[in-house]
């Protein structure tokens, strides 16, 4: 993108509408004098970077919109990215750009009738001010959530990920518990066990099959 | 068993994982699922084809909604459109040079090219100026791309001249002053003047003969006519007017030869025998010939080269003629639309030749769509070389159709982009008898689409995969169904558009149940300025819902006015048949649903007219009987923006006229709020939706503590500004401006509340609910939105604090409330920061009223964003204790935060977005959005996530697979333990 072009606030004489051109915009500026047609916010939005990803659609020009005062007047983009709002009144106005995929802080303007084409300017979300109605996206808006790759730890822990988890460990961690224990007490628990007749895991399953 | 039970808790246990998400998303390969979006641009104004080249064929068209779109003239698809904002209307449209779009809007205030490939814009060029007057777009047809090439624009009183590459002003001219009001410009082939003809003052016609290279006047003329012009005129040939006197009976044939004026008169009951009284000259740019309207009738007539005029032919004056178009160098065609029955009769018709017909077609078109509004004709060369025609023609109900060779090649619904009022109605339920869901038709087949899902999931598909995936997503018909699902997903959307149609919208997919287009609110002899008002349920039927439908009420009014007589319809919410319609009958201001219905369960609606009258319906004595009854509980308000008071009104006795009416009832007068109208003027009121359910009335804190709602159904909200602040943002200081809210008991008129916010100012956007208010409106000194929450709290019950009686359901809460007893509110507020304008707030509203609400936000970008509501909370504290935290109360931060993945519309817009309606689905957990401007977009939404099903993507495979390799394993481990024990026993 070429070189970000001086503009701003300009007193804004009839005959000056070629404001495209430097030179031109020179010329006007200079000119003083109360237009009886108000003021002109010249300005300009950059958007740079191709696209941007999560989106799915590269960011287009064409339908970015420039809103002055919550929707009193919208205006569109000329290729270049430059907009003008004419015929605005002197006082504090807003700014704000609406194009999908970027985040644009909303842009103080004061017009002032007194010192004409005194540029001031600032982004209401973090207070910066601006030297020059130059607009950039503060950052790019991700609508849609990114999905992780594919990795154990999310098969993991699914529900049935931790099921399956629990039951690894029942089956190889408990019996190494067993096998930690003293061999004295194990078999005095085991020969308990055989006494009270307390079915194995093998004989419950056999034996509810034989109770079908 | 015991398997099943762990995987509950496990279940269970996802869930609460997923509480703590607080944002909505969407996968990318979600969108669609539980969405849709259609696009519509609205009524066509005007349209402009774009067909000489090969390539694609196009017709550029501007419409009411200020849209201008670029549609595929073979399917009707948009290729690019864009809103402009809600003051700059269109005024005219065309093609410069074969590749720029020019648009002329805002009353010739604003021009602007547009790239007609891709609706880039190219350039814009302001016509300033505040002279009211016609705005004339002029753009020579052999404009080919160089300096010299102009666009010729009236605006404002001023004629100028346009370079067409880049739009500078190359000069401009005051007409204005000159005292013309300026008709039509024209520029001959090849000359160096311009002609700007119109008439002086009412007397005097004038041209103005000016150089196309300086703008210098070179010469002007003004001729009188005695008779005098009534102001409707049309412009036969470059040379040749023919306008209307004063009487509109005469017409004056004006010929302006090297500047030269003369007029001829001729009267209209001369050249049309039998026709007497007001004439009217149609708009319609016509060559050669000139349609005047007179009577019942339209009257096609033709000047000769010997300046007499005869009648060609008289149709009916609901026929609609098309602007003429030169097919060839000397002849011009015109078509005609006339309605026959159920048909409409297409004919092209040479203007040289008016006896015979180019095509005479007949189209079968949908009753629905009413009378034909306008004509755009267009012609092509068929491969024999001769000249084949096609027609795009605008419908009563706002709907464009394309013609050709007698079909219709496609149509568009573009009365969906004015919608004006929404409401829902229940599908049938399912019968016995009707087959059930689909089976799917093979195991094996469902199988593959659950592997294919996983394989989503775990990000392993390619690309074929996922479109596989998306394809039986959007396949599983279950979401299309016509009959009553068990989670309440599937309803019909009715709405009411501009047009006085009325649709009913399928929640699944969008599309067309069914759509009428009501004859009461058709323009008619007895109602000339039909306006559509307002949509209500009439009969919701719960006990008979097996063999009874469910009826929507329609109402509008005929005039634009307040006092304008009203009239109805009752609709059927399943067929769309017209019941019932009753009217012209008397004025409607209001509306008050009752919360009564009768035996049929049709609700009990309450009409207010202009003369403070109630006028009880449906007109029947059981209603009469019921709200007899009910009559001193009967209280309703009113606000008068103007003037600044509110009032409350209770029924009386009926009404003492003329012809006694037992359904009509007076009112009187409760109590009254008068605002101070030097400094204070009301820009909003809200109030509670009346359908809104309301869980518990208790918040328990933290510290075991209850807080009692305060929840009544009679609290109005309302927004004053300093009468000096109510215009736009940057008009006042923060010092002249203030921004005061207040909550009014509506039956008592006692102000609970009241708040004011300096150095603020609207516009405010409200939304109303539970016990608390949300508003947005422009803070001044910060110079940034602010929103604010009110919360009310019932002190009078605080000391009530049994919990365990509260929880046991033996609490006192079943004590009448009355808004007399004058309850103790405590009122909470806090105020944050928010980025973006706002065109309209709603907020979700679920079955039960249990989950936790989302603020749905349409911003001025024209997307929903759903903010949780726990981020307006005026609890909140810049260092919650853990206790609160626990709550789920969050840090206190200056601003809202806008998360990217909470719009809800994803990466897609709601061009023009004027209003978001939610709907409770039958499971508890979720609500179906419903967002409407020129687009529409729907989607089913959970705020607190599915905590109560399975999510769509819920990979039954995986759970398949689990419970195979629990089996497996519970076999490895029987074998195992059987071995062992085995060598237990040899040993």
């Amino acid at each position: 993108m070429e070189a970000a072009l001086r503009m701003g606030v300009i007193i804004m004489s009839f005959f000056y509408l070629c404001f495209r051109l430097p030179s031109a915009l020179a010329i006007s500026s200079s000119s003083v004098g109360n237009g009886e047609y108000g003021f002109t916010i010249n300005g300009r939005v950059k958007i740079s970077g191709t696209s941007s990803q999560g989106l799915g659609l590269p960011a287009k020009i064409s339908n970015v919109k420039v809103v002055l005062n919550g929707g009193q007047r919208v205006t569109f983009l000329q290729p270049d990215g430059y907009f003008s709002f004419h015929n605005v009144r002197a006082g504090t106005h807003l700014i704000e750009v609406d194009a999908i995929g970027y985040f644009f802080s909303p842009v103080r303007v004061d017009v002032s009738a007194r010192h004409p084409g005194k540029v001031q300017a600032a982004l209401t979300e973090n207070r910066r001010g601006l030297s020059e109605l130059v607009l950039e996206p503060l950052r790019e808006e991700h609508y849609y959530e990114i999905r992780e790759p594919f990795s154990i730890m999310s098969v993991v822990k699914s529900p049935m990920g931790l099921m399956l988890g629990f039951m690894v460990i029942v089956m190889f961690l408990m019996p190494k518990l067993v096998e930690n224990m003293d061999t004295e007490e194990m078999r005095r628990a085991q020969d308990e066990m055989r006494n009270q007749g307390v079915p194995s895991f093998a004989n419950l399953l056999s034996g509810s099959q034989r109770s079908n | 068993m015991a398997m099943a039970i762990r995987a509950r808790v496990l279940l269970l246990f996802a869930v609460f994982f997923s509480f703590s998400y607080l944002t909505f998303s969407l996968y990318q390969d979600q969108v669609s699922l539980m969405d849709w979006h259609q696009q519509y641009i609205g009524k066509v104004k005007h349209a402009v084809f774009h067909t000489q080249k090969a390539g694609r064929k196009r017709v550029v068209v501007s419409t009411e909604e200020n849209v201008i779109a670029s549609l595929d003239l073979r399917h009707g698809e948009i290729f690019w459109r864009h809103v402009l904002g809600a003051n700059d209307t269109i005024d005219e449209i065309d093609i410069a040079i074969g590749k720029y779009v020019i648009t002329l809007s805002s009353g010739g205030n604003i021009l602007r090219a547009w790239n007609l490939p891709d609706g880039q814009m190219v350039w814009e060029s302001i016509l300033p100026g505040s002279t009211a007057s016609r705005s004339i777009l002029s753009i020579p047809t052999n404009l080919r791309v160089g300096k010299d090439d102009l666009i010729f624009v009236y605006g404002s009183g001023n004629l100028y001249a346009f370079s067409s590459i880049d739009g500078e002003v190359l000069w401009k001219k005051d007409l204005a002053s000159e005292g013309i009001d300026v008709q039509q410009l024209i520029h001959p082939h090849g000359s160096n003047t311009v002609y700007a003809l119109g008439f002086i003052g009412s007397l005097h016609f004038g041209t103005f003969e000016i150089n196309v290279k300086n703008g210098e006047l070179l010469k002007h003329d003004k001729v009188a006519f005695s008779g005098g012009f009534c102001g409707d005129i049309s412009f036969l040939k470059s040379d040749i007017a023919v306008a209307l006197d004063s009487t509109r009976s005469v017409l004056v044939t004006i010929q302006f030869k090297e500047g030269e004026i003369s007029f001829q008169q001729a009267h209209i009951s001369d050249i049309v025998p039998d026709s007497s009284g007001v004439a009217a000259i149609l708009p319609s740019k016509l060559t050669e010939m000139v349609a005047v309207k007179v009577k019942k009738s339209i009257i096609f007539i033709k000047l000769t080269n010997e300046g007499k005029f005869v009648v060609m032919e008289k149709v009916d004056h609901t026929a609609i003629v098309s602007a003429s178009l030169s097919i060839s160098e000397s002849e011009q065609s015109v078509a005609l639309i006339q309605r026959r029955d159920s048909k409409i009769q297409l004919t092209v018709k040479l203007v040289s030749d008016w006896s015979s017909n180019l095509i005479k077609e007949t189209i079968e078109m949908d009753c629905q769509r009413g009378l034909a509004h306008k004509i755009f004709l267009n012609n092509y060369i068929r491969t024999d070389r001769s000249s084949g025609f096609r027609a795009l023609i605008v419908m009563e109900d706002h709907s464009l159709i394309l013609v050709q060779q007698g079909k219709i090649v496609w149509s568009r619904e573009d009365g969906l982009a004015s919608i004006t009022d929404v409401t829902t109605s229940e599908l049938p339920v399912e019968k016995d008898g009707v087959s059930v869901a689909k089976v799917e038709h093979s195991l094996f087949e469902w199988l593959k689409g659950h592997v294919l899902k996983l394989k989503g999931t775990l990000m392993l598909a390619t690309p074929d995969d996922v479109a596989a995936i998306q394809r039986l997503r959007l396949q599983s018909s279950e979401k299309n169904k016509m009959t009553r699902d068990h989670n309440g997903f599937r309803k019909l959307i009715i709405v009411l558009t501009r047009a006085g149609k009325l649709f009913a919208l399928h929640t699944g997919d969008g599309r067309i149940v069914w759509s009428v287009l009501l004859n009461s609110l058709r323009k008619s002899e007895t109602c000339e300025a039909p306006n559509v008002l307002k949509l209500q349920q009439w009969q919701v039927p719960h006990h008979h819902a097996m063999d009874e439908n469910p009826s929507i009420f329609v109402l509008g009014r005929c005039g634009p006015s307040i006092d304008a007589p009203g009239v109805y319809s009752i609709v059927d919410a399943y067929t769309g048949k017209e019941l019932n319609s009753l009217g012209p009958f008397h004025s409607i201001s209001q509306v008050i649903p009752l919360p009564y219905t009768d035996t049929k369960e049709q609700r009990l609606h309450l009409l207010i007219d202009a003369e403070w009258r109630a006028h009880l319906y449906p007109r029947s004595s059981e209603a009469l009987a019921i709200f007899q009854r009910e009559l001193g509980n009967t209280y309703w308000y009113s606000v008068e923006a103007d003037n600044g008071i509110l009032r409350g009104h209770a029924a009386k006795e009926n009404c003492v006229l003329q012809v006694p009416d037992e359904y009509c009832f007076d009112t009187r007068d409760l109590w009254s709020i008068v605002f101070p109208s030097e400094s204070e003027k009301i820009i909003g009121t809200a109030t509670r939706k009346l359908n809104e359910v309301v869980h518990t009335q208790a918040k328990l804190l933290a510290d075991q503590d209850v807080m009692y709602k305060y929840i009544s159904k009679n609290l109005l909200f309302v927004v004053t500004v300093a009468p000096k602040a109510a215009g736009d943002i940057g008009s006042v200081t923060p010092d002249e401006s203030w921004l005061v809210v207040y909550l009014v008991d509506t039956i008592t008129g006692r102000i609970l509340h009241r708040m004011t916010h300096y150095g603020s100012q609207g516009p405010v956007h409200v939304v109303f609910s539970e016990n608390w208010v949300v508003y947005h409106y422009f803070n001044l000194r910060a110079h940034r939105y602010e929103m604010s929450v009110i919360e009310i709290y019932d002190q009078s019950r605080a000391d009530n604090k049994d919990v365990l009686k509260l929880i046991l359901g033996k609490h006192n809460l079943t004590s009448p409330i009355s808004s007399y007893s004058r309850p103790e509110a405590v009122t909470k507020q806090q105020s944050y920061f928010f980025t973006h304008s706002v065109k309209t707030i709603a907020t979700t509203s679920t079955a039960k009223g249990i989950t936790s609400k989302q603020l749905l936000i349409g911003t001025v970008g024209d997307q929903v964003l759903a903010l949780d509501k726990r981020f307006l909370d005026p609890r909140r504290t810049l260092n919650p204790t853990q206790a609160e935290k626990e709550e789920g109360i969050i840090p206190l931060t200056d601003s809202l935060p806008v998360i990217p993945q909470s719009y809800i519309t994803h990466a897609l817009k709601v061009e023009g977005l004027r209003g978001i309606v939610t709907v409770p689905a039958k499971l508890e957990s979720t609500t179906l959005v419903f967002a409407h401007g020129v687009d529409l977009f729907f989607i089913r939404l959970a705020p607190s996530k599915t905590y109560d099903s399975l999510t769509e993507d819920f990979s039954y495979a995986l759970l398949l697979l689990t419970i195979v390799a629990l089996v497996v394993a519970i076999f490895v481990t029987w074998i195992l333990s059987e071995r062992k024990e085995l060598q237990e026993k040899w040993r």
